[in-house]
């Protein structure tokens, strides 16, 4: 049995080949760049004619933006149902896969009834494990093949990101501020602070929805996805959508004057009180031992 | 110019996710509901496109009864009419979602004309399926974008950013087209007063389609275990300054 897997540069493939292990022994592989510049239903046709030509039993993705969208393109095609952000998947039929919902906050077991399952694999939800390694399915014939249709959305220019500072998803500290904050004024602190510590900025999304900060700063489920060495959570209340941003932290600091709160319960460290005394002694307490 | 924004109803969790006692769904007892945030961008878009461009504006969703809330939500921020695929409250998985709004979007669109721009939430806040607006896109052989936080249009095109690593890809792509939003689209805006009066008038067209059986069908649900943090106290109040920065010290972040 053969299992087609769609490559990215990055763990989340090499996690991704953990569970297209147990659907084939041999692999195969098709590269998202097999097109360039990229053009998603290309890539889709490519990988439903490699699935054809290497009989793949299964066909596996990252669950990245690009995973996910190609093989919702693949799906459709082929007229086929498709399985998201799964965490564990088990042949069979139906194939049972566990998957995340609400973000990760969530997790569905379900049936999947499919003569050629689609699973795109929940990133960084999968250790990456030894085996067989995929091999790359010939593709200059493939790519020959393509339909000029398939060709018509494709990426014709890049943006660089406009803002300088330090970015949210490579920062090794956030100090973020919640509605607790109180307005956009109240953000000077988190900004000192921030500053002093040379982390970014982050914010929940009751805060974008205020118009107090743009939703570039928003942490969570619908904002960045973050992972930094200490995330500081100043009168932000701990809500799931909020939560599943943070799966990445490694260690958590909540400054809330409700001890109750979610944050207070899902930290490392908490210190309870007003966070308009506590950021400024913080920042006071750093500048006095400089 | 011809606008359709469809949305999702679902609820508004909290803090906590407590699931009923059969594992299946989300105990909504106590809980209040909204639209998905991502699709809450694409009826603010879609607004604006129609006070620009003027013509009509349309919301769709299949749901239960309830759902008409969240239509009516739509149209309180300026959305001119409404399109309610009414179920019983059964999950219906992502291949029979897309049958169901492509079904009712032919049947407006032969009656109507077509639509110039379609929006989709990129991924629904609760199942996440990532497949509906893509589906429909392919059925009614329309180009797709994914994931936009910036849409601007330009004549017959429209021009689409896409957040990646390292900045924003830029797609055109001729209309009409289906685009699936992201949250940070837009600031979506508050609903007035008057706009909520005149939303409880707005047409609601409802329909009952047929469920399509499931092939990716939900068997239970579980809350993931906790992720093992277990909270230390550093204190209270501005006292605990000097225990933080001490924290931060062996973090190895100052």
């Amino acid at each position: 049995m053969n299992a087609l897997v769609l490559m990215e540069p990055g763990d989340a493939s090499r996690q991704t080949l953990t569970l297209a292990r147990r659907f084939g022994q041999s692999l195969h592989a098709v590269h998202m760049n097999v097109v360039d510049p990229f053009a998603p239903d290309a890539v889709a046709a490519v990988l439903q004619m490699a699935a054809e030509e290497v009989s793949a039993a299964a066909v596996f993705a990252a669950g990245t933006e690009r995973g996910n969208d190609v093989m919702a393109r693949l799906a459709a095609r082929m007229g086929l149902p498709m399985a998201a952000n799964c965490v564990d998947a088990a042949p069979g039929d139906p194939v049972m896969v566990t998957r995340q919902r609400w973000g990760g906050s969530l997790l569905e077991e379900a049936r999947l009834s499919s003569p050629r399952p689609l699973i795109t694999v929940a990133p960084h939800t999968v250790p990456i494990e030894a085996g067989p390694e995929p091999t790359d399915v010939d593709i200059q014939t493939l790519v020959a093949r393509l339909a000029e249709r398939d060709l018509a959305v494709h990426v014709s220019d890049h943006v660089a990101p406009s803002s300088g500072g330090v970015s949210l998803t490579t920062a090794k500290v956030i100090v973020s501020g919640g509605r607790g904050v109180g307005s956009k004024e109240g953000f000077a602190i988190i900004d000192e602070l921030a500053g002093l510590l040379g982390a970014a900025v982050g914010c929940s999304r009751a805060v974008t929805s205020a118009g107090w900060r743009p939703h570039t700063d928003q942490v969570g489920q619908t904002g960045t996805k973050v992972a930094p060495e200490v995330y500081i959570a100043c009168g932000i209340s701990g809500a799931t959508q909020h939560m599943a941003g943070l799966k990445g932290a490694k260690r958590i600091l909540a400054i809330n004057s409700d001890p109750q709160a979610p944050m207070m319960q899902n930290a490392d460290y908490t210190v309870v009180g007003d966070l308009k005394e506590i950021v400024p002694a913080i920042s006071a307490e750093i500048r006095d031992r400089r | 110019m011809r606008v359709l924004a469809t949305i999702k109803r679902v609820p508004i969790t909290g803090g906590r996710i407590v699931l009923t006692d059969d594992s299946r769904a989300i105990d909504t007892r106590h809980l209040g509901f909204t639209m998905s945030p991502h699709e809450e961008c694409g009826v603010e878009e879609a607004v604006r496109l129609i006070e620009s461009n003027k013509g009509d504006s349309v919301v769709l969703t299949l749901g239960p009864p309830e759902a008409v809330e969240q239509l009516r939500d739509a149209m309180a921020l300026g959305i001119d009419r409404a399109i309610h695929l009414q179920t019983d409250g059964q999950e219906w998985d992502g291949e029979a979602t897309a049958h169901a709004i492509t079904e009712a979007i032919r049947a407006d669109e032969a009656a109507n004309g077509p639509f110039d721009v379609i929006f989709f939430g990129n991924e629904s806040a609760d199942s996440g399926g990532f497949q509906v607006g893509i589906r429909v896109a392919y059925a009614l052989a329309r180009p797709c974008v994914t994931g936009l936080k910036k849409i601007t249009v330009e004549g017959k095109d429209v021009s689409c950013e896409q957040e990646v690593e390292g900045g924003r890809d830029v797609y055109v792509v001729a209309l009409p087209a289906v685009l699936t939003v992201k949250e940070g689209l837009n600031l979506p805006r508050y609903p007035s007063v008057p706009g909520k009066m005149r939303a409880r008038s707005k047409p609601v067209a409802v329909n009952s389609p047929t469920r399509q059986a499931a092939r990716l069908e939900l068997a239970s649900l579980a809350v993931p275990a906790g992720q093992g943090r277990r909270a230390e106290s550093l204190g209270g109040g501005a006292a605990a300054a000097p225990a933080v920065v001490e924290m931060l010290r062996k973090a190895g972040v100052l």
